[in-house]
């Protein structure tokens, strides 16, 4: 389907922009994978927990016959919202506004916190609590919010231990994956105010350290702070998916609520649920069903948040949008099953990325949202993070073909920097284009490869000089044949077609 | 059936012995083989990197050489599943996206009567025992693109099944991908040869004497870290080699 977008000679939509919030990665994917590759806990803690994950969703997932129809239905409904989106955002805006909420408009990081910020303020409330939501770890809403003086606590134990720690997520579902327990029970000696000293790492002490901790400041937080798994334009009903139970205090107990929705999560009618609450649990934690769905339609007088309000982010989508290979990343619904699946992801961890958004969809989706410049911009590298062994693909519940994107990315960010100083493996591939283009000049090619035999020991080169060394610093390279095979062709069947 | 083989850029120039391998099995199973010497390479590897533009030429002339080929072949055939893939499902997306339908309509048709080896073993030919002798363990990894672009599934396993005096055993986390990527193992060097290093290591807890799998690139990258990680190391001293040349593996050639 091709859908046009934006009026002819009108500016394309903006890119997120940087500055504010956590999109853009301050080094590239090789240079910081190569630095986290040394951390052997995190390669442990990755490898444990990311196979075991693995197998809970091979398990739930075979379990559900018309699992494929599931797939074939999400990418449906998805590719269906993303070409009514205007339509479906302002009928979302009538039906909450409707109900007795207050819709917002962001176009960015910076305007979605100042937003918040400022409902905030308006409370007099200095403190809130806040629900796992990766669209305010994405504009940096924490951050805004202290540089305002107003206290933000996470509330999801991994999220709570990330911010404790001063740390940022490594993974979209389990954010601490990279801490071990032993290492969650100093953080929370150190940082937890009235925490029990004699704590031990067992899980059950710890979880239950946390619980004290949050359950003081679910009752005293007049203002919650929430992400949103999806908003239904027919209703204007807005739902949380989660797992712990601190999301449904946080989402009644307060008398404010504020939700923080990136614009691709709108899905057209409340029918569409019934398929992304069956794919979104098993491709997530492994679930047939998740502990806690909440689910609120504007507001509901003398019950739960008696102030509601939507605050609609851009930051880069409607851009993202405008590229019609590139779009079907917006389908994601952030189960993170694609990161729990790659290999790259497994051993590098998700902090190589440099973005909210890791493993293969961050891959795709961070540089989709904020736009890539040159060689200098560390978020081109990410669409060349990855073997495109295809896993991600298999697993995709709303099944987004990231191999596909990928390549796409790597097109448009050659295309890019042609005109440029090539770097040497761009220099090596527009120099094979011209071999491989001819007959002859492979076969020169060949004969030309035949003189690596005089560096090869035992059939082997085991050091070559940089580019060479980034094969030979690892892996060994067979010596070139002494006749490769159509020399050996031609010398025994003496003909060819 | 007259075979026209597709030796791939990569086998053509650094590992003939699986190409000619090919053409040994399928003459003994009495089909013609011919070699259309125009071929170079798919533009997969240019493809995947990002060079669109250099990989539309290499795919015309892949489409003019075996298009030309199959007017008097049944097949095309290649040992490698990438490059295969590639064919299939590459080739007329990029046609299509450089506004070139004519190419995609030829590209597709090319694509259509163009086989990996196993599936032109069991599924065309229909045979899974071609006859061959191979008196070693053996493992096998699935590499990604035959298994997830290609779904070739069982074929190479019921072919080895097959193989007389082979002692099969499986791998350890088999569907992991070895690291290689084409570039990727250039690009990403640290995270390819951590990949590497599990495959590896992997491949030694089956004590095999050798690792086989469809495709000699992913072959090239193991072997590589098999020969350094040495006799002693974590591979166990065991050493690859591709399906075609354990298919073409007989009593003669073992012995002599």
């Amino acid at each position: 389907m091709r859908v046009a977008l934006g009026m002819p000679g009108r500016p394309a939509p903006p890119p997120a922009p940087r500055g504010t919030g956590h999109l853009h990665a301050a080094e590239s994917f090789p240079d910081a994978a190569s630095r986290e590759l040394q951390d052997a806990q995190l390669r442990t803690n990755l490898a444990h927990a990311t196979s075991t994950i693995r197998a809970k969703r091979a398990a739930v997932v075979a379990e559900v016959p018309d699992w494929e129809e599931l797939r074939d239905a999400a990418s449906a409904i998805k590719t269906d919202a993303m070409a009514r989106l205007p339509e479906l955002l302002i009928q979302l805006e009538e039906q909450v506004t409707a109900r007795g909420g207050v819709v917002h408009w962001a176009r960015d990081a910076a305007e979605a916190n100042r937003i918040v910020t400022e409902l905030v303020r308006a409370t007099g409330s200095r403190e809130v609590v806040k629900v796992k939501s990766m669209a305010t770890q994405e504009i940096g809403l924490n951050e805004a919010l202290e540089a305002a003086g107003i206290e933000a606590t996470e509330t999801d134990l991994a999220e709570l231990i990330v911010q404790l720690a001063g740390d940022t997520p490594s993974h979209i579902l389990v954010p601490a994956i990279h801490r071990s327990r032993s290492q969650i029970r100093e953080i929370f000696l150190e940082h937890m105010a009235g925490v029990d000293p004699g704590l031990t790492d067992e899980p059950r002490l710890l979880a239950m350290a946390a619980r004290s901790y949050l359950r003081e400041r679910f009752l005293r937080a007049e203002v919650a702070i929430s992400g949103a798994n999806f908003a239904v334009a027919e209703t204007g009903t807005l739902g949380v998916v989660e797992s712990e139970g601190n999301g449904r205090m946080c989402l009644t107990l307060p008398r404010t609520l504020i939700t923080v929705m990136g614009i691709e999560k709108v899905l057209p009618n409340a029918q569409d649920l019934e398929v992304f609450l069956q794919l979104l649990p098993r491709s997530s934690t492994g679930e047939r069903m998740n502990p806690y769905t909440s689910m609120w339609t504007g507001v509901s007088a003398g019950d739960g948040p008696q102030e509601v309000h939507l605050v609609l982010l851009d930051n880069g989508r409607t851009a993202a949008l405008a590229d019609e290979v590139g779009r079907a990343a917006l389908h994601c619904i952030r189960c993170s099953a694609c990161l729990n699946v790659c290999p790259v992801y497994e051993r590098a961890g998700g902090h190589a990325y440099g973005s909210v958004y890791p493993g293969p969809i961050g891959a795709i989706l961070t540089p989709l949202l904020t736009g890539t410049t040159d060689h200098g911009d560390p978020n081109a590298s990410l669409p060349f993070a990855s073997t495109l062994c295809g896993a991600c693909y298999d697993v995709c519940p709303v099944k987004i073909d990231i191999p596909s994107i990928l390549v796409h990315l790597r097109a448009r960010q050659v295309d890019a920097e042609r005109g440029g100083v090539p770097g040497a493996v761009e220099a090596g591939m527009r120099a094979l284009g011209t071999v491989m283009g001819s007959p002859r000049l492979f076969g020169a090619a060949e004969r030309a490869l035949g003189l690596g035999r005089f560096v090869a020991r035992d059939g082997a080169i085991r050091r070559l000089p940089w580019p060479g060394s980034l094969w030979t610093d690892s892996r060994d390279l067979p010596a070139p044949p002494a006749e490769p095979f159509r020399a050996w062709w031609a010398r025994e069947r003496g003909e060819s077609s | 059936m007259r075979i026209a083989l597709m030796a791939t850029c990569l086998a053509d120039a650094l590992v003939p012995s699986v190409a000619r391998a090919t053409v040994t099995v399928l003459e003994r199973l009495g089909h013609e083989v011919v070699f259309p010497d125009g071929q170079t390479c798919c533009g997969q590897m240019h493809v995947n990197t990002g060079f669109e533009r250099e990989a539309v030429a290499l795919v015309e002339h892949h489409v003019e050489v075996f298009g030309t080929a199959l007017e008097t072949c049944d097949a095309v055939v290649a040992p490698s599943g990438s490059c295969v893939g590639s064919v299939r499902h590459q080739h007329g997306s990029l046609a299509d996206g450089a506004g070139k339908p004519h190419l995609a309509h030829r590209a597709r048709a090319v694509a259509e009567r163009t086989y990996e080896f196993s599936e032109l073993l069991v599924d065309v030919l229909g045979v899974t025992d071609v006859g061959a002798y191979y008196p070693h363990r053996v493992t096998y990894h699935p590499t990604c693109h035959s298994m997830r672009m290609l779904r070739v599934g069982d074929r190479p396993i019921r072919l080895l099944r097959e193989v007389e005096g082979l002692d099969l055993v499986e791998l350890p986390d088999a569907d992991q991908c070895c690291g290689f990527g084409g570039t990727f193992a250039l690009k990403n060097a640290a995270t390819s040869a951590a990949m590497l290093a599990d495959k590896v290591r992997h491949i030694g807890e089956t004590g095999a004497e050798r690792c086989t799998a469809g495709d000699a690139s992913c072959l090239l990258h193991i072997d590589g870290g098999l020969r350094r990680s040495g006799p002693d190391g974590d591979g166990g001293g065991a050493r690859t080699i591709h399906l075609a040349e354990i298919l073409a593996a007989t009593r003669a050639t073992v012995t002599s």
